[in-house]
């Protein structure tokens, strides 16, 4: 094989090794925005947080409302829940989480949390006063029957975990904003 | 053929069981290709890589759309606006239909002038042909699906061609539509074989390949395959060659979809459909300009049937008619470089083609020429017309017989031709051929 | 080689006149200078927010922006705070009955979209005189030429010419196919007061005006470009790579 022959197929080995590298890139590049197309669409990401009025909703009443699609319920408690959720003794908890943990210190009153029983996902009854609460004055699961206890707490019932508390904050002392 | 043994244990292991790296080794890698090719064997490629570009825009925009008449306007503006990267999507796939059809237009009139057509290569010319068929039907649904005026009207004066068929034309024209009219019937039916459709062609198009690979590729000379010398192997000099065409092609496809998007499209088609205003002039995308032409220079009877009717058979006619080009052309040579009469012709066809397009666009009743009143579009059209038919129906049989060839060389390879030996079907001359840089 | 230009330039010739020849109307427009036109055009922010306070104050009570959501004008460079309160100004329809049954209206929200100034068409041409006011989102991209024309339009209210007789309840246009329009001239010398002091003579709203619904028409422009650029570039230079690597694998055929 003369030198000059190997050279060449060196050369052009290169070159061609070097188009595929830069086809490749090219193509994920193209490819990228084509899966980033399948993902959330703006107007999708317009619905990441909720603002609600919670000005009429008295202590004692509860409303269902959504976040992101899912239900959520924003419960305003009154000083009697309060203190039953913080006489909790916590390492009794299936799941074990302070009430103080789970809400605002400035407005302990409101507590948000999901809607979607952590067993299965039904949506639990007690927002209104006239529905079942459960045991521990919370909420009640009527299809496999767990109890929810004034901070959202699983106290009785095949629920593994307590209703999720998602990130809110008061954007004014009527205005709650979630997420 | 012997079955190539790879050292890869696992690559062997599954080509035993199914040769998948046998086929393709021997298919697209040391497949032999005449050494002589230009750049106008490219573009099958090009309609392949067009073709998967369409099919993975096109899923994609399904994820998005929906085909619904009150709902398809505002899912496409939805997609242009909210989708990430939905507008990117959109105007490939919108775009990328032109780039279909110039590269299997430039595809097709390669055939033509070098006789791809010719034995033993008429199956595979007439599957290209059902390919075009084909194609037409996806992207006529297609441009309805948007459902804006353009859409909306297209698709009303399409369909009513069938109306134009005797006796049965109304209710087939109605079983069609799925309605009276255009409707959501018509737009659901649309979508759902715009969907359908493509996969069809993939299917046609691997029949078509499979057709090229029992002969092998025509040639520029269009004299066959006569010594090893004649041919390299597909890979590296093919796969190199067509990715430099793809290149160029990339940059065209993109100057549009980046920086032209709307310009091969029509504005009526961002108004939303309106059934009862009709737009000024209604006009099907460039790419059927041609037949639109076609269809609309018949403006006379003949005895019982119709000018409409006649009018649709002869826009039908002006596709069929490539399905017979392998026995209307009688030359015994096939490629035009060594046809000089027959090669004129094929440049008059292809601006008879330009011309019709042309006509396809402008109102039946406007003047060529300010001032000669005698000479509209509608008559250049049927001028056009009487042109595209006599082309195919009396120049290439009867220039098979009248015309003088040039001499051929004697093979691909060879640049000089050897003693002349007289007469005989593919006549041996003097004069040199001359290898033309590809 | 050469065969292969010509090729193209027929293509690329056929393509120009039919096209050219859909695309020209029946009334060609004065071509005005955008500030989004060419390879490197942008938007101008300052004039999308003037424009935007004359569809507001002009355009809005009878025109929709069917496809622009509150939460779009961000592109326009407000703050959150801004489009919230722009929003508010605006009655939405509720997309939900309340507890009644009844709909109602509330003020907007940043991911509501710009209310349409009537419930239906028919509403529309009630109080219009039968004509409809058409929505506004795509105008620019629903005529040829879009934005020279709208341009034309707004500037293009004058007297008719001698002898020519307008028909009840329409006016003299000259942009406007067949001259006469049923919207009465929609812009006079001072009709806004811009925020940003800018003086609104009818020529600036028009500009300003079209600029936007240029914007609402194609939001995505700038990104397109730039994206469109960075593309170019690489697939010249991936080109030229090809070329060479051709070039060197076919060395030993030629």
């Amino acid at each position: 094989m003369a030198d000059n022959k190997s050279t060449q197929h060196g050369r052009r080995d290169f070159l061609q090794l070097t188009s595929i590298a830069v086809g490749a890139v090219g193509a994920a590049s193209f490819g990228w925005p084509l899966v980033f197309s399948m993902d959330k669409s703006a107007e999708v990401k317009a619905l990441s947080s909720t603002e609600l009025d919670i000005a009429s909703i008295q202590p004692g009443q509860a409303i269902l409302v959504k976040w992101r699609k899912k239900p959520y319920f924003v419960r305003r408690r009154t000083n009697d829940e309060i203190s039953a959720a913080a006489k909790v003794e916590v390492a009794s908890l299936r799941d074990p989480e302070k009430d103080s943990d789970r809400v605002n210190s400035e407005k302990p009153e409101w507590l948000v949390v999901g809607a979607n029983c952590t067993h299965f996902g039904c949506i639990p009854t007690g927002a209104k006063a006239t529905e079942n609460r459960g045991e521990y004055g919370g909420f009640y699961c009527p299809c496999h029957g767990s109890h929810y206890d004034t901070s959202g707490r699983i106290r009785k019932g095949p629920a593994p975990k307590n209703l999720p508390v998602p990130p809110y904050e008061f954007v004014s002392d009527n205005i709650l904003r979630i997420g | 053929m012997e079955k190539k043994q790879f050292d890869n244990k696992l690559v062997q292991w599954v080509d035993h069981r199914l040769p998948v790296f046998s086929y393709m080794n021997a298919e697209y890698n040391e497949f032999p290709m005449p050494k002589n090719l230009n750049y106008f064997w490219n573009f099958g490629a090009l309609a392949t890589v067009v073709l998967v570009t369409m099919i993975v825009t096109g899923i994609l925009l399904a994820m998005q759309y929906t085909p619904h008449t009150t709902l398809a306007f505002g899912s496409i503006e939805r997609i242009m606006r909210d989708v990430n990267y939905g507008w990117l999507i959109r105007y490939i796939h919108a775009n990328g239909a032109s780039m279909f059809f110039i590269v299997v237009y430039i595809h097709i009139f390669r055939g033509l002038y070098y006789g791809s057509y010719k034995a033993p290569r008429e199956l595979l010319w007439m599957l290209g042909v059902v390919i075009l068929l084909l194609m037409m039907a996806t992207a006529f649904m297609g441009y309805v699906l948007p459902w804006g005026q353009m859409s909306y009207w297209g698709a009303q004066v399409i369909t009513d061609f069938f109306t134009a068929i005797p006796i049965i034309g109304d209710p087939l024209t109605e079983w069609l539509r799925g309605d009276f009219v255009i409707d959501n019937a018509t737009l659901n039916r649309f979508f759902s074989l715009h969907y359908l459709l493509p996969f069809v062609i993939v299917g046609v198009v691997a029949l078509h390949v499979i057709a090229l690979h029992v002969h092998g590729s025509n040639n520029p000379d269009g004299i066959d395959i006569k010594e090893p010398q004649d041919t390299i192997p597909f890979n590296p000099y093919f796969t190199a060659k067509d990715s430099v065409g793809l290149g160029v092609f990339l940059i065209i496809f993109a100057f549009f979809v980046f920086f032209a998007p709307n310009y091969l499209g029509h504005p009526d088609n961002y108004i939303e459909a309106n059934p009862l205003a009709t737009p000024a002039h209604i006009v099907p995308e460039w790419y059927f300009l041609p037949f639109y032409a076609i269809l609309r220079s018949i403006t006379f009877d003949i005895f019982f049937l119709e000018a409409k009717l006649l009018g649709v058979i002869a826009m039908g006619a002006a596709v069929m008619i490539l399905l017979i080009v392998p026995w209307l052309d009688t030359s015994k040579v096939r490629s035009a470089r060594y046809r000089p009469i027959y090669r004129i012709f094929f440049w008059v066809l292809l601006v008879d083609c330009v011309i019709l397009g042309i006509v396809g666009v402008k109102s039946p009743s406007d003047l060529v020429f300010s001032g000669i009143s005698w000479f509209d579009y509608k008559t250049l059209g049927l001028a056009g017309t009487i042109y595209y038919f006599g082309h195919f129906l009396f120049l290439m049989p009867v220039l098979g017989f009248i015309e003088t060839p040039k001499p051929l060389p004697t093979s691909i390879s060879k640049p000089v031709i050897s003693l002349p030996s007289g007469g005989g079907s593919a006549p041996i001359g003097a004069a040199a051929a001359k290898k033309e840089k590809a | 080689m050469f065969r292969r230009a010509l090729k193209w330039g027929f293509v690329l010739a056929f393509i120009s006149f039919s096209t050219n020849s859909m695309a020209a109307g029946p009334l060609k427009h004065e071509a005005q200078d955008w500030s989004w036109q060419g390879v490197f055009g942008t938007y101008d922010r300052a004039q999308l927010q003037r424009g935007l306070q004359v569809y507001k104050e002009v355009c809005s009570g009878c025109h929709a922006l069917k496809y622009v959501a509150f939460r779009n004008l961000t592109d326009l460079g407000y703050s959150k705070e801004g489009i919230r309160a722009f929003a508010k100004t605006f009655d939405v329809k509720n997309s939900e009955p309340n507890e009644e049954g009844e709909s109602f209206t509330r003020p907007g929200r940043v991911t509501d979209y710009f209310p349409s100034p009537f419930p239906n068409e028919q509403a529309a041409r009630a109080s219009n005189n039968g004509a409809y006011p058409p929505n506004l989102s795509l105008m620019v991209e629903a005529r040829p030429h879009g934005a020279d024309y709208l341009y034309a339009l707004l500037t293009g209210y004058k007297d008719p010419p001698k002898g020519m007789k307008i028909g009840e309840g329409m006016n003299y246009n000259s942009a406007y196919p067949g001259h006469q329009i049923a919207m009465s001239a929609p812009l006079d010398d001072g009709a806004v007061e811009y925020t940003d002091g800018t003086k609104a003579t009818v020529e600036q709203m028009a500009t300003d005006v079209t600029a936007f619904l240029a914007w609402t028409a194609e939001p995505n422009l700038e990104e397109r470009k730039s994206m469109g650029i960075k593309v170019m570039l690489f697939l010249f230079a991936f080109l030229a790579i090809l070329i060479a690597m051709k070039r060197r694998t076919w060395a030993d055929v030629h």
